[in-house]
């Protein structure tokens, strides 16, 4: 089963009179243990894209189903559990609250759903250790550096059971080589079964995913594959042609 | 990279022979540049002609146990600290295959550089697993190298397709392409609009 299953998707704005088209028909799938990335110049509809996949907006239509729930189907309740359990998301601008240190925003997502701050700070401590901020745990975001915050942000995104990973531009302007460490850990996320989606205009970013989406006038127009994970697409692609990009 | 120095370079801990020279090479580039031993010994015997290396007479190239003489290591730290040429190769097959693209009417341009760009990328993908594999600094360095020359490749296609959807490409063509020079005729300029646009 997918972990992320993207049907039909499309979604329009209103913009006076006129409708934008933000994104259309897009079929995406996504497997356990398989990352995604999602290439395209800008206002191609990538954002867009991970924002409905992550239920932080809906389509105009098409089906949203993660661990195959339509999210369309859930009460908003529902759907903000989801959100906290299974989905981690990386946002572009980090999204870390400034008045709690480290471990407090790492740990956030547990204690609202309901763990108790002990085993949930417990817990924070730990995936922050992973991330090679062991010594960092009690900083705050203010105190520290660019590389550092986004690292708390991916650590946010991969406690608890989260299942699916999206990230939008994931290492910001990182210089290369801390991207790459960015980029390493979304990595070990999805080998260890998690299922990621990252949006990114960098080529070389874009080259850790198993599967490039090419993104262009709100369509999807192709995708490249590494030799290795054709046999992935192919399941992934069951029943729809992959020629053209579409039925991914 | 030139092969002599990385020889010389291979050589500067300790003696070595011919085939230990080639597995070495090999291993710190990854195997992105294999070499063949014919090619290690024709270099070897050059180096060893030009006074850089010296060997302890073995009867073949093969037995030969090769060390780097001090001319040799000279001539090592005169290349570490001499600039490479800049100059890019004169004509750049991609370049040429999206200029042609350009001027011929029926075909869709934006096709062809999401292909090239697709392949470029493939390849991108597959050398970043060699980084997932291993950890050994020299290889690190080569395919980060190589990444960096397919991600140029990979930014100048972008840098295409969008200077054609702004319509760039329109200025071009009036000004006459330079595989086929003259203008066109405005039939065939709304032709070419109404395909890109």
């Amino acid at each position: 089963m997918s972990i992320l299953d993207l049907q039909g998707l499309s979604k329009t704005f209103a913009d006076g009179d006129n409708t934008i088209h933000a994104l259309r028909d897009i079929d995406l799938r996504v497997a356990a243990g398989e990352l995604v990335a999602v290439m395209g110049p800008s206002g191609s509809g990538k954002s867009t894209l991970l924002t409905i996949a992550g239920g932080l907006e809906a389509p105009t239509s098409g089906q949203v189903l993660v661990t195959g729930r339509d999210l369309a189907e859930l009460n908003p309740d529902e759907r903000a559990g989801i959100r906290r359990r299974t989905i981690g998301y990386v946002f572009q601008d980090l999204n870390l609250i400034n008045a709690l240190t480290a471990a407090e925003n790492v740990s956030l997502p547990l204690e609202l759903d309901g763990m108790k701050a002990k085993p949930a700070r417990t817990e924070a401590c730990t995936m922050l250790e992973r991330v090679g901020l062991a010594d960092k745990v009690h900083r705050f975001p203010d105190d520290l550096s660019g590389g550092e915050r986004q690292r708390v942000a991916i650590a946010r995104a991969l406690i608890g059971d989260h299942r699916l990973i999206l990230a939008d531009e994931p290492t910001g302007a990182l210089d290369s080589v801390n991207g790459e460490d960015i980029m390493r850990l979304i990595r070990r996320a999805c080998d260890d079964g998690a299922a990621g989606v990252i949006v990114t205009h960098d080529a070389q970013l874009a080259a850790w995913a198993d599967r490039i989406l090419f993104l262009r006038d709100e369509r999807a127009i192709d995708h490249a594959v590494s030799s290795s994970s054709t046999d992935l697409l192919l399941e992934a692609a069951s029943g729809s042609g992959t020629s053209g990009g579409q039925g991914l | 990279m030139t092969i002599p120095h990385a020889l010389l370079a291979l050589l500067t801990q300790e003696p070595k022979f011919g085939l230990r020279l080639k597995e070495e090479f090999e291993a710190r580039t990854g195997s992105l540049w294999p070499l063949n031993v014919g090619q290690v010994y024709t270099t070897l015997g050059r180096l060893e002609r030009d006074g850089l290396v010296s060997d302890d007479d073995g009867s073949t190239p093969s037995r030969k146990l090769y060390c780097l003489t001090k001319s040799g290591r000279a001539e090592l730290d005169s290349w570490l600290s001499t600039p490479p040429s800049n100059t890019s190769p004169p004509r750049n097959e991609l370049v040429i295959k999206v200029m042609v693209a350009l001027s011929i009417p029926e075909v869709d341009i934006s096709e062809v550089i999401q292909t090239h760009r697709r392949h470029q990328l493939r390849a991108m993908q597959d050398l970043t697993k060699l980084k997932r594999a291993d950890d050994d600094l020299a290889l690190l360095l080569v395919v980060d190298a190589e990444l960096f020359r397919l991600e140029a490749t990979v930014r100048w296609l972008d840098t295409c397709d969008a200077r054609l959807r702004r319509g760039d490409a329109l200025n071009v063509m009036q000004t006459g392409s330079i595989l086929r020079p003259g203008i066109k005729s405005d039939e065939q300029e709304t032709k070419n609009a109404g395909n890109r646009s």
